[in-house]
Formats: structure tokens, sequence, C-alpha cells
């Protein structure tokens, strides 16, 4: 990893009530690179997205020890402006979810909120972010309808289009393609291929011919740890760890 | 099963059928229109102008409702997005447990402490004289009254929004204001409104907390410090007392009717704009 870590964990600890979720975590996440985290369902891979936008600030019952730094910064320090923080991220989850307001709405209400009052600019931005994520052509002619009357596809689009409205610097996916059809899936592959020249993207799946085609390094998390993180053919292909031998067997078969 | 369902529904027709039939002895002699925009209110020489009720009745209902919705929303904004959880399991109760006090008790707490509130601090900034006795204290007794609806509502239709979405909005750098601001309050919109209208339907019916501290004088109020009359207090405070007078019993029967008649328009009239709202955001 020649490249200077972007997002920097350290030993972190989450726990839900008595639960143990995320056992003493550290892991690098390089600059603009793809890094995909898989591991069974329930292994904490979601749990340790969130942690790094802080979502769990207002989940209950959820504790987070330990530090996680983003360009040097720790975010759980008490210091630290969680809308700054989360402004640094665009989330795509698993199933999209567009705001109650129309498409252009959607689109702007990042912009909006962070002071962009200029008509002639949103317009501009809007313009920009939907052909980025190649919806223009698909929705120029109603950009003022409810963005829920999409399909899920689009919306899941227009959702990505939405988060990078306000510049971020890392797109975090949480399994952003589970309910979509394939074709909308690959289109949302193509563009985080597009999308990591300018973006650190670290995505959720369980998809691991997902992992393959858009990542360049990936995590296997099993049971809240990290088993083992390599680039990407080198962790499908010739895994060191046992556990991790085990997971992807099926794929190398 | 099915027969039960429509003799329930017919229910309110012949309800409403009745109270047509036994006002027609005075609607023979008297126009519509007038009964309804006349102010003059004396049984005895046979003159029966409802407006002044008419105009109590929505003085009260209005005055409560601004008093309790910024309040519910304020209040179920709080429990639902910012308090503890554990704040939340000791609040809820004590909300519902308002809903479940007897009118009569809410009525007794205007007179011993909305009144005399109103007299003393409130009324002396504004006017020379006032008893206290106003549409004002009817208001503020049934905004107390229907808080709990609202709130628990409120908070019905807040907990149907998904957390992801909230979480969407947070992810985009919004505060927690802003996201309950542009994304809570806009998408409960539908359940708000019917939120308020189901307040208000409770609030026009109202009867015997709000009699007790609204005056009672057949006079249309000007402010919020004068006394009104409501219509369920002018039907409660005289039926059947005042029979022997000729048309007496007619007319309150048709004061019940103009009673029905508002809150079916009212219910007909908000189901529609529900229904235009819903449309417009899906």
């Amino acid at each position: 990893m020649a490249n200077t870590p972007h997002i920097s964990v350290q030993n972190l600890n989450v726990y839900y009530g008595q639960n143990h979720a995320l056992k003493n975590i550290s892991i690098d996440i390089p600059d603009k690179k793809v890094t995909s985290f898989i591991g069974p369902s329930g292994c904490g891979k979601t749990t340790l997205l969130k942690t790094f936008n802080r979502l769990h600030d207002s989940s209950v019952d959820v504790r987070v020890e330990g530090k996680v730094l983003v360009d040097g910064e720790d975010i759980y320090d008490s210091k630290a402006e969680v809308t700054h923080i989360r402004k640094k991220m665009g989330l795509l989850s698993q199933r999209p979810f567009p705001l109650p307001m129309s498409i252009y709405d959607n689109i702007a209400y990042g912009p909006r909120i962070h002071g962009m009052r200029d008509k002639e600019k949103l317009d501009q931005l809007v313009e920009q972010q939907l052909r980025d994520v190649a919806l223009w052509d698909e929705v120029k002619d109603r950009l003022n309808t409810p963005a829920v009357r999409l399909s899920i596809g689009q919306q899941q689009r227009l959702c990505l289009a939405r988060g990078l409205a306000v510049q971020p610097e890392i797109i975090l996916g949480d399994e952003p393609t589970s309910a979509l059809d394939p074709k909308s899936t690959q289109k949302i592959e193509e563009l985080f291929v597009q999308l990591r020249e300018k973006y650190t993207i670290v995505l959720v799946t369980h998809i691991l011919r997902q992992a393959r085609r858009v990542s360049d390094f990936i995590a296997f998390i099993y049971n809240g740890e990290i088993i083992e993180f390599a680039p990407t053919e080198e962790l499908l292909l010739n895994p060191k760890e046992e556990l991790t031998k085990e997971y992807v067997r099926g794929f190398v078969s | 099963m099915l027969v039960l369902t429509i003799l329930s529904v017919l229910l309110a027709v012949f309800i409403g059928l009745g109270l047509y039939l036994r006002s027609l002895p005075l609607l023979e002699l008297k126009s519509v229109g007038s009964l309804l925009t006349s102010s003059v209110w004396k049984p005895f020489k046979g003159e029966f102008g409802f407006f002044p009720f008419i105009m109590g009745t929505l003085w009260v209902t209005g005055i409560a409702i601004v008093v309790a919705l910024p309040l519910c929303l304020l209040s179920g904004i709080f429990i639902s997005e910012y308090a503890h959880h554990r704040v939340r399991k000791i609040i809820v109760p004590f909300v519902d447990l308002l809903s479940g006090i007897p009118p009569v008790v809410f009525g007794v707490w205007g007179v011993l402490f909305v009144v005399p509130l109103i007299q003393e601090y409130i009324a002396p900034h504004f006017v020379e004289y006032a008893t206290g006795y106003s549409v004002l204290a009817g208001g503020i007794v049934l905004a107390v009254m229907i808080f709990p609806l609202i709130i628990s509502i409120l908070l019905e239709v807040f907990g149907t929004v998904p957390r992801e979405l909230k979480d969407a909005s947070l992810s985009l750098g919004a505060t927690q204001w802003q996201t309950v601001k542009f994304v809570l309050l806009k998408r409960s919109m539908p359940g708000i409104i019917a939120a308020i209208v189901l307040a208000i339907s409770r609030a026009f019916g109202e009867t015997i907390a709000v009699l007790m501290v609204c005056g009672n004088l057949p006079e249309v109020p000007h402010s919020v410090l004068d006394s009104g009359y409501p219509l369920p207090a002018l039907i409660a405070n005289n039926y059947g007392e005042m029979l022997s007078i000729p048309l007496y019993d007619s007319a309150l029967l048709f004061s019940a009717l103009i009673l029905f008649i508002i809150i079916f328009l009212f219910n007909a009239i908000s189901r529609i704009v529900l229904s235009r709202i819903e449309r417009r955001m899906n």
C-alpha cells in the first residue's frame, strides 16, 4: 500500500448493549482505491462502515471505543464536528431512500444545507451530478416530479448523485446493489469503477464476484474481527488464513 | 356482520335525518340563512339567531388548535427524535394518562386555574375588566384536552419514517434539526394533517369542560377575552329545561344539526385535502 491511508481505524471496539460487535479492529483504508468488506451476514461489516460517519450516534445502546482517523483527524474526538465529518462521505444504503421531495430537490438538498443559494449554480450542479451517474437523459424532463416515482435502480443512482453533490472525499456503500436487478447493478458497478479515480470508496458486499470486479483491496471480516486484509486477487485466489480460505472456497472452484 | 356494519353507518344518517325532522317546525317559519346569520337570541320572543353560537364554537376550537398544535409538534419531535429512550418511556405514559382524565375534571381545573389566571394576569393588560370566563379559557382547556390525542398520533406518524431516510439526510451533513424540518416533517405531513383533523373534530363536540369556563353569553365574541357560547354548551345547558317555550326544542335540535353538518363538512373537506397531498407525494 503505497498511498497514505485515507481512513485509519485504530483499536476500534463497538458494543451493542452486551454484544461485542466489533473486536479490536485496526485497518488502514487506502486513498482513492476501492476497498471491500466481505464476510457472512451479521459479521459486523455494516457496523464497521457506519462507524466511519458516526451514524451510530443516534442509535440506542451503541458504544464505540477506539479511534477512527479521517485525514488524520479523529472523528470520535469530542471536538470533532459531526456534520463536517459526514459531509466528507457519501452514503449509499442497501435500499435507495430518496428524500420526500422532487428529483431536483434531492440533489440540491445537500448543497442547499451547506449554504448554496444561487439558482444557476444549483441548476448546473444538479445537471452535472445527474450526468455523472448517467441519469440525466432519463429524468431531465421531469426534474420536478417526486423522486419516489423513479424505478429502484434509478433511485439508487439518484441517491449516489445526491451524495456526490456535497463533494465528499469518500463514498460508503452498504451492499448498494442488493435490492437492484442485474442491469442496474451493472450500472452502479461501472460507476464505482469510474469514480475511484476521484474518491476513496468503501463497499460492504456479500457478492464475491462484485468485490472482485470493482475493488482493489478486500478485507474479510468474521465474527467482529478482521481476519485478513489484502489486495483483491491475492485475498480471493491465494488467501493466507484458514477462515478466509473456507469462505472464498466457493468462489475459487 | 355486513348488516351490523350497514346499520352502524345508517345510524349516522338517521341521526342527521332525525335532527332535521325535529328542527322542521323552526325551519318552516324562518329561512336557514336568517337563522344562521342573525345574532339575536330571544327565545321568549321567538327570535333564534345562531350566529353567536357558531362563532363561539369556531373561536374556541380555533384557539385550542392554535395553542395546542405548536406545543404538540415540538413535544412530539422532542419525544421521538431527541429524547433519550428512557425519558421517552417515562413521558409517554403520562401523556396517555392525560387522555384518560374525564372532561369535567378539566372543566374544574379550568375554573380554578385558567379562569383566574386570565382574569388576574392576562386580561388586565388589554381590557379594564374581565371575568376570565372567555373563549380563551375554553380554548386553553380544550387545547390541554386534545394535546394527548395529537401527540399520540404524531408519535405514531413520526415512527413510520424509516431510520434510513433520516440517516440519508444526516449523512449529507444535515444537522438533526435540518433533518427534522426537511425530511421528518415533510414526510409526515399527511399524518400531521390527519392529527389536526381528528383533534378539531373532537374539539368541536367537546361540551362540559368548555361550558364550565366559556362564560356562555349568547353574543358574538370579538376578542379572545370575550365570553362565548359554543353550540354543544347551548344544547347541554338548555335541553330538557325550557322546552315549554314554543319552538325552543326545535331550535336546540337545529343547533345540533348545525354542529352535525359542520363536523360532516369538515371531515369531508379534510379527506379531500389529505388525498390530494398523498397523491402529490407519490
